[in-house]
């Protein structure tokens, strides 16, 4: 009896395990079979390279999502992977005991704010200090609903992830191995720098990934403060339209335009795979710095 | 320094961690170029007494010290003193090696070019001349680029030993350095602290009685965070005067 209960306990086990798998695989396999109508008749690089959006003369370029997309997130890391890897650093080697215990659960309830609050507070705050402070000091004319708006509304969703991760990489590192740094003579800084971030090097990689997946996904509040115009951006004081935004603004309505659903199914399977594509890439990054040794 | 004055010295030092009273007004002579070994059972404060001597404890949140430690004459703790040059002093082996995530070579010069010694010539020097010293160049010398933790626990603890010695301290301290290692391995390291005293002052914490028989010359024995007795070696262990040292080194505490 107890054997086959270990057998039973084992395979519903491994079938629940191979849960998400198989649900990674069924996402990708019905965007892909749905956004066939559009995939079957235009090539690929006319999709995914053309900036043309006119969906009523069937033109269905999806570049200037793409690198709206790009552009938001890769303006979100800029800001947030510094500040946040900055505070991990502060709060895990310098701050008081108190401090530490008191800046977690802040930090954690951050992360679990709902994104449309960021949104509305990203359209009251950062979309007119964008349009009237920072893109005048720029020499630049904005009505502040721009990438920068969308960068700095995600970076500030995004940061507490990384943090909550990297304060956990700090926290595998040995007290004993700060101590060989320093009772070499060397400082504080010198150790976190030369040892502490080294040795969290990869913990560190896989927190920014994890706020890199979070930031490509991230819809409701990039959509309210991004001005949402179809046209690849320019500056970062230029409106974006990220593919996120886009599907969630277009699904379910026009469907009645040929081909319509199909482009946003395909907007949706492109968007799957550049964040599947950057976690395998980190998931190779992590595995060949783990074989170079640390 | 100045001759015959012990290098360290300990006054009536206590050590708090919150209220917990760890060290109780200790006072201890080390003398130079000799081996101090300070016994004790475990939890009796022995790491601790190890790490107030280069202001380890420091790192530690809630300590408290009151009382003196002099290096070369110097009171460490007094507020102007800075950390780093008295911790340059002294090279630590920790129970566990801990080699830095880098690779063996990066691993000695770390110190050095802390300290600024920029130059590859002088860097290289160095650290062949400590990897000799410490017993691990020849196992190490055509792979100074791979990463220290490919080495065996053994040799991590020899090049930890070299890594301290690289900033060329006047004292170096082993925190039951020994107690990660195989027999083999332990016995090198021995053997390289009974070499390394005729240039320096060597304080070694260990729990193995018969380690300290076979490594000490002065020995400290520490109880409860007291300091009960201390001595040359050899006149301890003939002749304990305290009744709880007599204990101890009978195996009735431990």
């Amino acid at each position: 009896m107890r054997p086959l209960k270990d057998a039973l306990a084992r395979r519903a086990m491994g079938l629940t395990a191979a849960l998400p798998a198989a649900l990674v695989v069924l996402i990708v396999a019905g965007l892909f079979l749905r956004s066939r109508a559009i995939v079957a008749v235009e090539p690929l690089s006319k999709l995914l390279f053309s900036s043309a959006w006119q969906p009523l003369q069937g033109k269905f370029g999806l570049l200037p999502f793409i690198a709206g997309t790009v552009w938001v997130t890769a303006t979100a890391l800029a800001l947030a992977l510094p500040v946040s890897i900055l505070a991990a650093i502060y709060l895990s080697e310098y701050a008081p005991g108190w401090v530490r215990k008191a800046a977690k659960p802040v930090v954690d309830l951050l992360a679990g704010l709902p994104s449309v609050v960021y949104g509305v507070w990203g359209v009251i705050l950062v979309v007119p200090f964008v349009g009237n402070v920072l893109a005048p000091l720029a020499g630049a004319a904005s009505s502040g609903y721009s990438v920068l708006a969308g960068g700095i509304v995600l970076a500030i969703m995004t940061f507490p992830t990384i943090i909550h991760v990297t304060l956990e990489v700090f926290a595998a590192v040995p007290r004993s191995l700060r101590e060989a740094s320093l009772s070499l003579g060397a400082t504080k800084w010198e150790t976190t720098r030369h040892v502490v971030l080294r040795k969290g090097a990869q913990g560190i990689l896989a927190a920014s990934v994890l706020g890199f997946s979070r930031a490509f996904g991230e819809t409701m509040a990039v959509l309210m403060v991004v001005g949402n115009v179809p046209a690849v951006p320019r500056s970062l004081f230029d409106a974006g339209y990220p593919l996120p935004a886009l599907i969630a603004n277009n699904y379910g309505e026009m469907m009645s335009v040929p081909r319509y659903d199909a482009a946003l199914m395909a907007a949706a399977l492109v968007l799957t795979l550049i964040v599947l594509f950057f976690n395998v890439l980190a998931r190779r990054t992590l595995v060949r710095a783990e074989r170079r040794g640390r | 320094m100045a001759n015959g004055e012990a290098p360290i010295r300990v006054r009536n030092l206590s050590v708090f961690y919150g209220g917990l009273q760890v060290l109780r007004d200790v006072s201890l002579d080390i003398p130079a170029k000799r081996i101090t070994v300070i016994v004790g059972p475990s939890g009796c404060g022995k790491t601790t007494l190890l790490k107030s001597l280069n202001r380890l404890l420091d790192a530690a949140e809630g300590v408290r010290v009151r009382g003196q430690v002099l290096v070369d004459g110097e009171d460490i703790y007094a507020p102007r003193t800075e950390v780093t040059r008295v911790r340059k002093k002294m090279g630590l082996l920790s129970q566990k090696p801990q080699v830095l995530p880098m690779s063996i070579y990066e691993n000695v010069a770390y110190g050095p070019r802390i300290h600024g010694l920029r130059s590859r010539k002088d860097l290289d020097g160095r650290v062949e001349r400590y990897l000799r010293l410490a017993g691990l160049w020849d196992e190490v010398r055509d792979r100074l680029r791979e990463p220290a933790s490919a080495l065996s626990v053994g040799q991590q603890q020899r090049l930890c030993l070299a890594r301290g010695l690289a900033v060329e301290p006047e004292i170096i301290l082993g925190d039951e350095p020994t107690s990660a290692l195989d027999p083999p391995s332990s016995q090198n390291v021995e053997r390289r602290l009974m070499e390394l005293k005729r240039d320096y002052t060597v304080v070694v914490v260990t729990h193995i009685l018969r380690q300290a028989r076979r490594i000490a010359d002065h020995l400290a024995f520490l109880f409860l965070g007291e300091l009960v007795e201390q001595g040359p070696a050899a006149e301890v262990f003939a002749g304990p005067r305290d009744p709880r040292t007599r204990a101890y080194l009978s195996g009735e505490i431990s």
